[in-house]
């Protein structure tokens, strides 16, 4: 709609407004990415914070730091805030950014959308962790009714016969209100690869980081619905008393599992997938080649996608699903290892024969390879059913799923603020700092988790508030305390190299000498990204002579060009929403309930109407 | 040179890792100072399994060591100095892409095959004379019924050496995973559905457990201990187990133990015999049945010593040692307490 270009009399080059009423309203998919990289930046860093109390308090055996009701709200809110408020949310601040930029469009599908689900993110991200600290409003005490039932809040531990309080209500509709502002944008950024892309920019000559963001998307708009079905029985049997997880009753405490599973295995590759795409925009622009066996990468990603849906069951195989499903479900789990490998192997085969320049970029990037490598290794271990006996829910999983998504997605991530941050805010982040950053993580996760695959098969169970020193597990924990902290600094580093930063040198349009679109455009780019939209002729279209065209780009649109205006609906709408939720909260008793959940819709539907009927016009 | 040898130090430190760890994985091999680890197998299917883990673990350094080399070796080799060559601009290359397919292929066939035989050894039914042990989760302790002996104890479970063994495991209330490393992996325990786990024990020992699913705010707390024993003790042990204990009415502080155990309280729910069955006097079934308790070796599900300053430690705050518990802190006198005590750990 608003990404072709339309006469426009009063200037050829909209000039970005400003002001926070300008940030409020926008529908700019560039503001709006960093809108969501600093505020899941944000959740990160609460999440670390969290993972931080959890592994000092099991620094020493017997160790009191935290009672036990905190420690279970903390490892729960941990979970959960980096899955869906760190890792998927800053994954999305790249596909906002990134994908209109490399596929050569003026913003995504649906601009006033894309608003909605970021104040939906955010204003589900705050509900969810104002449960910390709302404790009185329910007459208990501050820091008792965050969610507590564990990331994965298994039925029926989850009923309101076994968890009364509103803990599990913050979870229950905080999950709903989240899996709505990931299904728009997924929606949205399928429509947007689908339809907007630059003329000459085939399928196979999009870059692979909005390839895998692609297949991503996909998994959320399919996985989200799963989970959502097995939360929504799970609020109506704690709200209006349905029997779907109650065995007394008929129901079946399995249900929960096959369904969060069902979401929660395909969930993984949505966090894996995006950091995978962006290593392979790294290592080539740093290698001076071309990614190696480009059609493989991506096919292999698809395969990942596809397969991952058959997988879901090897997190139960405890549950004695009897020999022949442990069996299927063993070998399509071990046989993900081959396109996870095949990647592996590419990704070796891009730094072959290149000239490797190991700036920060790069080095999250090679850290990425490696850290991955281990996760890998490890998941194909209790991809075993017998072995996995004896590894589930031990420190051994903790340590197997860390290197996947902290040396993995983590590290992913941060090598894509290293390697975007210029495109984002036009000046590099400081290469020493950089490089100690990588270091001190490197070395602090390392030692955080790699002791944990000993402390799991010594014997330590997950999800323990304390241990007895008999275990013989008390020196591995000491270093994963400190390992956690040294990651803590690196943590501090990266914020400091952010604002010194600041007053860096211009970067100029392509500080890397990259090959996509995105590098084609100055930095910042200007609010209509392109001043003309070029024609791809090639898949590295800054690497080869003629591959695009124009080349370089006009500094000044020669054309007026139309970019979407600012509304402020969507944020109304995302609030309507939220409301709804407290409205869920209070169901104990039913007029207040139901007057703010009231409320809340006739919000939500206003503020619809609202948004249907506005005039478009910047 | 030197700075060549430097970069290649620094750039492996999974090398380093590695030589570290080694003598990490011998210590855990030697058993004693490890009582709840899976590497050190005492039962039948519990060396099954530790097999089949260790055949997949050289085959997980192999990769491990293979891949990571060529990653740092590649790095190293084709790092940019000035004037090195440039970047060799390829694509792809078909036949080595092929292989890299079929490696990691034939590898997981390599894994698979051995887990697949071993899924079926460990899928849990044993032969039919196998003593059959119900398994019953609580929030936060382990119930153990012997249908065939007609007892029933808590957190303890006994069995004789060199029998096989079926437990057929469930929950009363949420889901439990009942788990003893050096036995067999971990079985959930779920309510409304019974699972299985079958092992024979080699070894005359005690061996730590605990639960392994998430279950509330003690999950942490929900230990257990396997004590396996020569067949003939484990017969004495049954034979009394299966007996009333008779009370020595020789003792006073005993018979104001159990007149202080048979009191009813205000709340009702603050009464020992409503929660507690005791052979000969009540018959709850909310906790544990303390008909034997004075011949465990320690309560609160393995969390104290069964003595009487654990004993007290208990009975004065049992929130406070167990958060969450479902037993109650209770208004017991100093003189109540000395005499439960008395009365509990005299129960053989």
């Amino acid at each position: 709609m608003a990404t072709t270009a339309m006469p426009h009399p009063e200037t050829a080059a909209p000039a970005a407004p400003t002001g926070l009423w300008s940030w409020v309203t926008t529908t700019d998919h560039k503001r709006i990415g960093i809108l969501y990289g600093v505020t899941a930046f944000f959740f990160f860093l609460v999440g670390g914070l969290e993972a931080l109390v959890i592994r000092l308090q099991l620094g020493a055996p017997g160790n009191t730091l935290v009672s036990a009701e905190a420690y279970n709200q903390l490892f729960t809110m941990h979970g959960t805030t980096m899955v869906f408020l760190a890792l998927m949310p800053l994954s999305a601040a790249f596909f906002n950014f990134i994908i209109p930029l490399q596929i050569g469009a003026r913003d995504v599908a649906f601009p006033r959308l894309n608003a909605f689900s970021y104040w939906v993110f955010l204003l589900g991200g705050l509900f969810m962790n104002a449960s910390f600290f709302v404790g009185p409003l329910f007459g208990a005490d501050t820091l008792s009714v965050a969610p507590n039932g564990g990331w994965f809040g298994y039925a029926n531990l989850t009923s309101s016969q076994y968890s009364p309080g509103p803990n599990i209500d913050f979870w229950v509709i905080g999950l709903q209100i989240l899996g709505i502002a990931s299904l728009a944008a997924g929606f949205n950024f399928i429509t947007t690869i689908i339809n907007l892309r630059a003329p000459g920019m085939s399928l196979m000559r999009m870059p692979v980081f909005t390839w895998m963001s692609f297949v991503t998307q996909f998994l959320i708009v399919t996985a989200f619905p799963v989970i959502t079905i097995g939360v929504v029985f799970l609020m109506f049997d704690r709200f209006f008393g349905t029997t779907f997880y109650n065995v007394a009753a008929g129901g079946d405490v399995l249900l929960w599992q096959h369904l969060f599973w069902l979401f929660g295995h395909p969930e993984v590759y949505i966090l894996i997938l995006p950091a995978m795409g962006i290593v392979s925009e790294v290592l080539p622009t740093f290698s001076r080649k071309p990614l190696f066996g480009y059609a493989v990468v991506v096919y292999s990603g698809v395969l990942i996608g596809v397969v991952g849906w058959g997988v879901w069951a090897h997190h139960m195989f405890s549950v004695g699903l009897g020999p022949i499903a442990d069996s299927v479900f063993s070998a399509s789990t071990m046989l993900i290892a081959v396109p996870t490998g095949v990647k592996i192997f590419n990704w070796i085969g891009t730094l072959w024969g290149g000239r490797l320049e190991f700036r920060p970029p790069m080095l999250f990037a090679v850290g990425f390879v490696s850290l991955f490598i281990i996760g890998g290794i490890s998941g194909v271990m209790h991809a075993s059913p017998p072995a996995d006996l004896q590894q589930t829910d031990t420190y051994f999983v903790v340590a197997h799923f860390h290197y996947v998504l902290f040396g993995g997605t983590v590290s992913g991530l941060f090598a894509g603020m290293y390697y975007w941050w210029p495109k984002v805010f036009g000046r590099t982040l400081r290469d020493g700092l950089g490089k100690l950053h990588f270091w001190l993580m490197f070395v602090g996760m390392n030692l955080t988790f790699f002791p944990m695959h000993f402390s799991g098969l010594l014997g330590m169970p997950r999800r323990i508030y304390t241990y007895g020193p008999e275990l013989g597990v008390a020196t591995y924990n000491l270093v994963s305390t400190i390992g956690a902290l040294l990651t803590g600094v690196a943590m501090l580093v990266f914020l400091w190299n952010v604002l010194v930063s600041r007053r860096g040198a211009a970067a100029g349009p392509n500080p890397w000498n990259a090959a996509t679109l995105e590098w084609a455009t100055s930095s910042p780019p200007p609010v209509y990204n392109f001043s003309v939209i070029p024609t791809v002729k090639d898949g590295l279209p800054l690497w080869r002579e003629g591959g695009m065209e124009p080349s370089p780009l006009p500094a000044v649109p020669p054309a007026p060009i139309h970019v979407p205006g600012g509304s402020i609906w969507p944020l109304c709408t995302a609030v309507g929403i939220v409301v709804i939720g407290v409205g869920g909260l209070m169901h104990q008793s039913l007029w207040p309930s139901l007057g703010t959940a009231l409320a809340g819709a006739a919000l939500t539907v206003v503020s619809i109407y609202q948004w249907a009927f506005e005039p478009f016009e910047v | 040179m030197a700075r060549a040898f430097s970069r290649r130090f620094r750039a492996s430190p999974w090398l380093a890792g590695l030589v570290l760890a080694t003598p990490l994985v011998l210590a855990a091999c030697s058993g004693d100072p490890y009582p709840q680890s899976t590497l050190h197998p005492a039962s039948g299917v519990g060396e099954a399994i530790d097999a089949l883990y260790r055949n997949i673990f050289w085959w997980a350094v192999a990769v491990f060591v293979v891949v990571q080399t060529a990653l740092v070796y590649t790095l190293i080799r084709f790092r940019a100095r000035p004037g090195g060559p440039e970047a060799r601009q390829i694509h792809g290359n078909t036949l080595v892409e092929i292989t890299w397919t079929l490696a990691p292929a034939a590898i997981i066939i390599a894994i698979a095959v051995p887990t697949i035989r071993t899924i079926f050894d460990v899928k849990g039914d044993g032969p039919p004379d196998a003593l059959q042990v119900e398994v019953i989760g609580h929030q936060w302790w382990w119930e153990y019924r012997y249908p065939a002996l007609g007892i029933a104890t808590a957190n303890e479970l006994h069995l004789p050496q060199g029998r096989p063994v079926v437990l057929a495991i469930t929950s009363a209330d949420v889901i439990h995973s009942f788990w003893a490393p050096k036995l067999h992996g971990k079985r959930d325990a779920m309510p409304g559905r019974v699972t299985h786990l079958a092992f024979t024990p080699d070894s005359v020992d005690t061996y730590l457990g605990q639960c392994a699913e998430f279950c509330g705010a003690s999950h942490a707390n929900m230990r257990l201990r396997v004590v396996v024993q020569a067949p003939a003790d484990f017969e004495a042990w049954a034979a009394r187990q299966a007996e009333v204990a008779a009370v020595d009415s020789t003792q006073a502080l005993v018979l104001a133990g159990e007149a202080a155990f048979k009191k009813i309280r205000d709340p009702g729910a603050h009464s020992c015999i409503v929660c507690h069955t005791m052979a000969g006097v009540s018959g709850g079934v909310a906790g544990p049945n303390l008909s034997h308790v004075g011949s465990r070796s320690t309560i609160a599900s393995g969390l104290l010593p069964n003595d009487s300053a654990g004993l007290a430690r208990w009975l004065r705050d049992p929130l406070g040692e167990k958060p969450g518990s479902l037993m109650p802190r209770i208004d017991l006198t100093d003189d109540e307490i000395a005499a439960l005590v008395a009365y509990l750990g005299s129960r053989k």
